[in-house]
């Protein structure tokens, strides 16, 4: 029993990454119905960009992954107004074609920058490896590391900051608006475009805070961006429209990784997300949070 | 500027629509025949590897440019047509049944991924496919007693009536032959009931219902058929590869797919051939620039995947027809001078295409 409860805490600390992967989806789809490809791209930026202020430039951890997050923010704002403005409108095959070929682009960009290439890279955390005893028995006991408890705490602080923002502030709401209606929201007087560039922003933000947090686990690399890949089970187990459905469907993929990697034979771990992903889908074909939808003529 | 004069229904559906079409196509035939007597054999590998990836192309664009379901998981049926040949060659199946067994298998597993396709729409369907094409990789990785898993396994040669075909000219011509023999089909399937659904399922789902379209049955056909025709190309991949492991069907093959079908023009037959050329002439563009670059950016890993995402990003923002679509601009630029004009094929934008709000 314990070692199930073990396998759950380990599972939930990777499912917090999806979870804040898949909210970067969900963000970007909820307001402009792109599907962002890129997301985990996104993220690996936000490591390299932690590891250039920490290691190349000696930073301490919190100024690093505070300056990778701003960083990426910015990042994000720009590919919006750069890259995907000009294609506003365009039908959602050609969004998904042009965040795939950033993918591409930013793996590659990665590769060439001085200083970074494709060697795997570690930063250093104030957070050790090493377990916590949280609960001891005769033979077993109950651990979980600082890192995993970092993930999962930075992942708490996360929402908590977004549900805020987009409960109480002028802008967050404005946002909510643009993602019920985007025309009743414009003649509303909301600078829709501009919204579209923010929400790009924050997603960026929160696939770098991913980056940072999971840095220490897996090792920084170029291609650290494929976990976009567990992701999208994630999102889609939520419903993809739905941020607690995104954050509730990361945790569900981790644990169940978690588990299946322990209780199922070897070559399960890799696919159960999408097993589940593929059962929920045709059980459930608008997610577990998703809103039933009519068809209207 | 050519006018054809109409005087007979048939004329619309005729696949050569007047004499310019029959001498360029009839021309572009005969070089194609006579390519194995003209080039080294080194560019006949790489007509052949262009024609497999045509037809891989195509079998997708049927199912993205004209019926508008997006698949990311197109390499996983190539490699189950390519497992089923290579099983089927080694286990002593005539290579004229083992062939068709392929593409019906994968056409089989096709209808099996296109049946959630029914009651999923754009992304939650793409995501499926990705979902599907993943366990599929694994599944080759790991079910040894069949695949081999990663030590992989040889395909055996070949062989009809006693006649080898893997190697050169041969096998360029079988490649060819049934490349043509599938763009004729696609384009008889195109101008046949079943292809008008498809086409106005892409248009408009709503439209194609209210017209008695059933909407469902046409999806699944549409998947069966892309299916079975990328399983096709996949049966002849193995033997082009000579041996295979999973890791030749990953999802980054199935995007590459999707590439050359965006680059090569969607919603167009030329689309896929141009695509292939786009996606085996690439990587050899790239090894003569490479001498021009800096070594340092030059023996990069990256380089080719960033082109190649580059190219991507550059055809979308630039040119959402392909290909295909700057040569039908170019065609008209000319047909219509002077007075081309560069509005006729002027984006539209639609403003609030929600797929949540239907």
């Amino acid at each position: 029993m314990l070692q199930f409860v073990q396998l759950v805490l380990n599972g939930s600390s990777i499912g917090c990454i999806y979870a804040l992967v898949a909210l970067g989806f969900v963000l970007i789809y909820k307001a402009t119905e792109v599907v962002n490809f890129a997301q985990g791209e996104l993220m690996m930026f936000g490591a390299f960009f932690a590891y250039t202020l920490i290691t190349l430039f000696g930073f301490s951890y919190w100024i690093g992954a505070a300056g990778a997050i701003l960083g990426m923010m910015a990042f994000g704002y720009l590919l919006d107004r750069v890259v995907l403005r000009p294609v506003l409108g365009q039908p959602a095959f050609a969004m998904i074609m042009l965040t795939i070929g950033i993918g591409y682009v930013s793996r590659s960009v990665a590769g060439l920058v001085p200083g970074w290439g494709t060697a795997a890279y570690a930063i250093d955390t104030p957070f050790s490896a090493e377990g916590l005893p949280l609960l001891t028995t005769a033979e077993t006991s109950l651990v979980i590391s600082e890192q995993n408890l970092s993930i999962i705490g930075a992942t708490v602080l996360f929402c908590a900051v977004l549900f805020a923002f987009f409960r109480y502030t002028r802008i967050g709401v404005a946002m909510q608006a643009t993602s019920q209606n985007q025309l009743a929201a414009y003649y509303m007087g909301i600078p829709v475009k501009s919204v579209f560039s923010l929400i790009w922003a924050i997603s960026a933000g929160v696939a770098a805070a991913a980056g940072v947090l999971l840095a220490p686990i897996t090792l920084i690399d170029t291609n650290m961006g494929f976990i976009g890949l567990k992701a999208f089970p994630a999102a889609v187990l939520g419903g993809f429209g739905s941020i607690p459905g995104a954050i509730v469907g990361g945790l569900t993929i981790g644990i169940i990784e978690s588990l299946a990697g322990f209780y199922l034979p070897q070559g399960f771990k890799d696919i159960a997300a999408y097993i589940v992903l593929l059962a929920v889908l045709v059980l459930r074909p608008e997610g577990l949070f998703g809103q039933a939808t009519r068809k209207k003529v | 500027m050519r006018f054809i004069f109409k005087t007979d229904y048939d004329q619309d559906i005729r696949l050569l629509k007047h004499g310019g079409h029959a001498f360029w196509y009839g021309l572009l035939l005969v070089a194609v025949l006579l390519a194995p007597v003209a080039v080294d054999d080194y560019y006949i590998g790489q007509l052949t590897q262009l024609a497999i990836f045509a037809m891989a192309g195509l079998g997708l664009m049927l199912l993205v440019g004209y019926t508008g379901l997006v698949s990311l998981g197109h390499a996983a049926f190539m490699g189950i047509g390519a497992y089923t040949e290579a099983v089927l060659l080694e286990r002593g199946v005539p290579f004229l049944i083992s062939l068709p067994v392929s593409a019906g298998l994968a056409a089989a597993v096709g209808i099996v991924v296109g049946l959630p396709a029914l009651r999923l729409a754009g992304i939650y369907l793409a995501i499926a496919t990705l979902a599907f094409a993943i366990i599929i990789e694994e599944v080759l990785a790991r079910w040894e007693s069949v695949t081999h898993g990663f030590t992989g396994m040889v395909v055996e040669p070949i062989s009809v009536f006693g006649y080898e075909l893997s190697e050169g000219a041969d096998f360029y011509y079988l490649s060819v032959g049934l490349l043509i023999l599938i763009v004729l089909m696609s384009l008889n399937l195109l101008r046949s009931p079943t292809g008008r659904a498809m086409v106005a399922i892409r248009d408009s789902e709503i439209a194609a219902q209210s017209t008695g379209i059933h909407v469902a049955k046409y999806k699944t056909i549409a998947f069966a058929i892309s299916a079975g025709i990328t399983g096709l190309a996949g049966a002849l991949w193995a033997h082009k590869l000579g041996f295979l492991s999973p890791e030749s069907f990953t999802v980054l093959q199935s995007i590459e797919l999707l590439v050359l079908v965006v680059v090569g023009g969607v919603g167009s037959i030329h689309g896929a051939i141009f695509g292939a050329v786009f996606v085996v002439a690439l990587p050899q563009l790239l090894a003569v620039g490479k001498g021009y670059l800096p070594t340092n950016v030059a023996d990069a890993p990256g380089l080719e995947a960033g082109v190649f995402g580059l190219v991507l990003v550059l055809f979308i923002l630039l040119e959402p027809m392909g290909i295909y679509g700057r040569w039908v601009k170019i065609r008209t630029y000319f047909s219509l001078f002077p007075l081309y004009k560069k509005a006729s094929f002027k984006r539209q934008k639609t403003y609030l295409k929600s797929e949540r709000l239907r």
